[in-house]
């Protein structure tokens, strides 16, 4: 593998990790979704690359897959779900900025000691790429940690599952059967917890899920 | 020409088939009980001439089958060799004896629907967990034998002492069960394969040996019921029926010595000198503890289950000194502990069979467990008096019955310690030793008691004085398990030599030939030493006896007559104020009870001239229950009380756990060196 094509992978990789600390930045819901889109667009670019040096078409349809759904279709059903709930303007972030922020560099920081350890003498290329998609996954899971609206817990977790095809796609001779599993398991998800939060909407007139314990007679 | 392994298997296969037509036949219940326990009398009796037929061809090679269940890829393995015949024989002996005495007892038996299936398939459980060659497929079977036997113990559920007992054992039961998984684990190692045979070539490092058997000491103790993990026992095996009492407690701990042995005689491979102190502890502690607790007991089932655990801890000891020799490497000396454990093993499932099959036919004839109700029994139950007499004499290790050959093997491995290098074990075992022999004495004072007062003097509860002898297939049970007793006891020889394959490929050595020794007598090391000859001390004993009863009879008066009891010289005693058997355990407690059970007695006089009774108060504790198990329970409680409000989190909080979970496990991951 010559260099350039190694940087250009790496390089997309990074720049996930980098949106990824862009959502955990967002405090407005409508920029969080923005910025979703985004991470699946690089998302759709790096894998669409990993197909050109790889040599496996069948990871284009993984990239056209994410493209389609997770950069315009999931975003924009997203934003009629807001705009149809009405509650653009909210934003509640459980924990501040600062600390999210300084908590996100530490998970990076964990993810890449952890993986370049237990991965050497692996492919350099999937070493990386598993790294980073580490990252991201924990990105992902302190973005639903630490906010308490539900729409946004739902970002987190498709950009979650962003990473979990990173990887997939980092590690040669993955089944396409795999990739489509997993878009389509999101995209179910994204359907059942759209579901949920009319539900939500109907009963308690709003998508705070602290509703729900108010509900179940529980208070913070 | 199928193996001798899979005709086993057909064996358990018919007896799961016999419980599948129970469930069916369970609208007919009197036909039903008697087709059931014939088939299981008929199956087990086959499964034993299979057995025997391969005893006598001592065949060198074991016979195996595998079956395509159970794990993928593993599938499920069976094997017969020379340590598992002799298990089996114990178990479907028992079985087709428990069958035998059940196609009479069952039909006093008030909701047979509930104990017919689970007999069968209790039998082929117990079969199953003997043949197994796999982890995976001795687990499930030791499974399925702890759930059939607990669906046994909670026949009779609605008295709420039963429904304890069976709450207890199934907790105890899984508590064992997941020591033996661990077991298991630990032996399969990070290869994970589970057969024995890869297992026993692997030889796990002295470190995993030790886990496993203290693992093994936890998984096959709680079942054997060794000391301080016997609670369940004593209240399990008398909830269930009588013959499946005798099943449980004759044939169920042996099978969990079973898996004692197979795992750390056969696959921990060479043992550690000191894993054997561990094990002769155990045991001392158990043989002393157990048959204390049997002399304070009342009830005539519960003290013959307390006195099983006296016999496993028996057992235990000799196990543990047949480790001790075998880590020594003292070959002859750890044939004769393990044969002594072996030998006992067989002994015990027939005298304790026999013990709670009478106890079943006095509960028949009178509705009653309390010794304290009964009393006279021997002059309205002759032929069941006289066998439970037999079987008590064998079980106080008397001359010239089975319990004192298997004893005395045990206590000549005790006086092989001197030739022990190391001054731990010169100096444990004579300890040991001593315990085994105030146990064997303690357990004669015992077992005078449940003889005395359940069947001599007089009837002290008018359902006893209405009581009738047990029906033909009871006392033909009973019968056949007395004549095994003498036999064993006057012919040990014959027993000694068909468990010389077990040793040789346990330990690679044997006791001497006995057949070959003059007179039938039995030598455990050499004739110089010291020799045993049962059928010598039994025709001496016959000879002197009739004598006696000659001379009495020739020289005696011959008027017959038969008069009040001398009352002290108190008027009309009632039979109430009989010896009874709290009054004939005093001595021992008041020797023992202080320190064992913590046991106060106080006297309430009455003032003078007051005309109420005086009364006697007697407190015992069960130390062990309140000082290890309740403590355990408290904690339980405590904490599933407070863990209580994990239940009521936000979602968000519940997200946050499993996030901090796993960035802990991560960071454990990369930080481990």
């Amino acid at each position: 593998m010559n260099g350039l094509t190694f940087d250009i992978a790496h390089l997309l990789a990074g720049g996930l990790v980098l949106v990824s600390f862009m959502m955990l930045y967002q405090d407005r819901l409508f920029a969080l979704i923005n910025v979703f889109a985004v991470h699946a667009i690089v998302l759709a670019l790096s894998v669409a690359w990993q197909a050109y040096i790889q040599d496996a078409h069948h990871l284009y349809v993984t990239a056209a897959i994410a493209l389609i759904f997770k950069a315009i279709v999931i975003p924009v059903g997203l934003h009629r779900i807001i705009q149809r709930l009405g509650i653009h303007r909210d934003i509640e972030t459980a924990v501040g900025i600062g600390p999210t922020m300084l908590a996100g560099i530490g998970l990076v920081t964990l993810s890449m000691v952890l993986m370049l350890r237990v991965t050497s003498g692996a492919d350099p290329l999937a070493r990386e790429d598993l790294a980073f998609a580490l990252s991201i996954i924990l990105l992902g899971l302190l973005v639903m940690v630490t906010r308490r609206n539900a729409v946004s817990q739902v970002v987190g977790f498709m950009s979650l599952e962003n990473g979990l095809v990173l990887a997939a796609t980092g590690a040669k001779g993955m089944p396409l059967v795999v990739e489509i599993s997993v878009a389509f398991s999101i995209l179910i998800a994204f359907i059942v917890i759209g579901v949920f939060l009319f539900r939500i909407r109907e009963r308690f007139d709003s998508v705070d899920v602290g509703a729900l314990d108010d509900y179940r007679g529980e208070h913070r | 020409m199928i193996s001798d392994a899979a005709v086993l298997l057909w064996g358990v296969a018919s007896l799961l088939g016999t419980a599948v037509l129970a469930i069916a036949l369970s609208r007919t219940p009197g036909s039903g009980t008697r087709l059931v326990y014939g088939l299981t009398l008929g199956i087990s009796a086959t499964a034993l001439l299979v057995l025997a037929g391969r005893m006598l061809e001592a065949p060198v090679t074991p016979s195996t089958a595998v079956l395509p269940v159970g794990l993928p890829w593993v599938g499920a393995h069976f094997r017969l060799d020379a340590l598992s015949t002799f298990f089996l024989v114990v178990i479907n002996f028992g079985g087709a004896m428990a069958s035998l005495y059940g196609l009479g007892y069952g039909s006093h038996e008030p909701s047979p629907h509930r104990v017919l299936p689970f007999f069968p398939a209790f039998l082929a459980g117990m079969n199953l967990v003997v043949l197994a060659d796999d982890a995976f497929t001795f687990l499930l079977s030791w499974e399925f034998m702890s759930l059939s036997s607990w669906a046994l113990v909670i026949v009779h559920h609605r008295e709420r002492e039963n429904a304890r007992a069976g709450y207890i054992y199934l907790v105890m039961a899984s508590f064992g069960t997941l020591a033996l998984l661990l077991a298991f684990g630990l032996l399969s190692g990070p290869g994970g394969n589970y057969t024995f045979e890869a297992m026993r070539a692997a030889g796990p490092t002295p470190l995993v040996a030790t886990f496993v058997l203290a693992l093994m000491l936890l998984g096959a103790g709680s079942k054997a019921g060794l000391v301080p993990l016997h609670v369940w026992l004593p209240l399990a095996h008398p909830a269930a029926p009588s013959h499946v009492s005798a099943l449980m407690s004759g044939v169920m701990t042996k099978v969990a010595v079973y898996g004692f042995i197979r795992v750390v005689f056969d696959l921990l491979g060479e043992p550690t000198w000191w894993s054997s102190t561990i094990v002769l502890f155990f045991g001392g502690l158990t043989a002393v503890l157990g048959i204390l607790y049997a002399l304070m007991e009342k009830d005539l089932k519960r003290l013959l289950a307390y006195s099983t655990i006296e016999n496993i801890g028996v057992i235990f000891v000799s196990l543990g000194l047949a480790l001790a020799f075998k880590a020594n490497a003292m070959p002859s000396a750890a044939a004769l502990a393990l044969t002594a454990a072996l030998f006992h093993a067989l002994n015990h499932s027939f005298f304790k069979s026999l013990l709670f099959f009478g106890a079943g036919a006095v509960l028949t004839a009178t509705g009653e467990r309390d010794m304290e109700k009964l009393g006279g029994l021997i002059h309205r139950m002759p032929q069941t008096s006289f066998v439970f007499l037999v079987g008590c004499v064998a079980i106080s290790s008397l001359p010239p019955f089975n319990g004192f050959v298997s004893e005395w093997l045990a206590f000549q491995a005790v006086l092989q310690s001197p030739d022990l290098p190391q001054w731990g074990l010169k100096v444990m075992v004579p300890a040991v030793g001593g315990l085994l022999a105030l146990s064997a004495a303690l357990a004669a004072a015992c077992f005078v008691k449940a003889f005395g007062i359940t069947f001599l003097g007089r009837p002290r509860t008018s359902a006893v004085e209405h009581a009738h002898e047990a029906d033909r297939y009871s006392l033909a049970a009973m019968f056949i398990l007395a004549a095994l007793c003498l036999l064993a006891g006057i012919l040990p020889g014959f027993v000694i030599d068909g468990l010389s394959p077990v040793t040789l490929s346990l330990i690679g050595s044997r006791m001497p030939v006995q057949m070959a020794q003059p007179w039938l007598s039995i030598v455990p090391i050499a004739e110089s030493r010291s020799s045993y000859n049962g059928l010598l001390v039994f025709v001496f004993i016959a000879i002197s006896a009739s004598a006696a009863v000659y001379v009495i009879h020739r020289f005696a008066s011959h008027a017959l007559r038969r008069g009040p009891a001398w009352g002290c010289g108190f008027a009309d005693a009632v039979p109430g104020s009989q010896y009874t058997g709290v009054s004939f355990a005093q001595p021992i407690r008041r020797v023992f009870g202080a320190f064992v059970f913590r046991a106060t007695e106080s006297v309430e006089m009455p003032a003078p001239g007051e005309t109420g009774p005086a009364r006697f108060n007697l407190q015992i504790h069960d130390v062990i229950w309140e000082t290890l198990y309740l403590p355990i329970g408290k904690a339980l409680d405590f904490a599933t009380d407070h863990l209580n409000h994990l239940q009521f989190l936000t979602i968000r909080r519940y997200l946050t756990l499993v996030f901090l979970f796993l960035i802990v496990l991560l960071l454990v991951l990369a930080l481990w060196p």
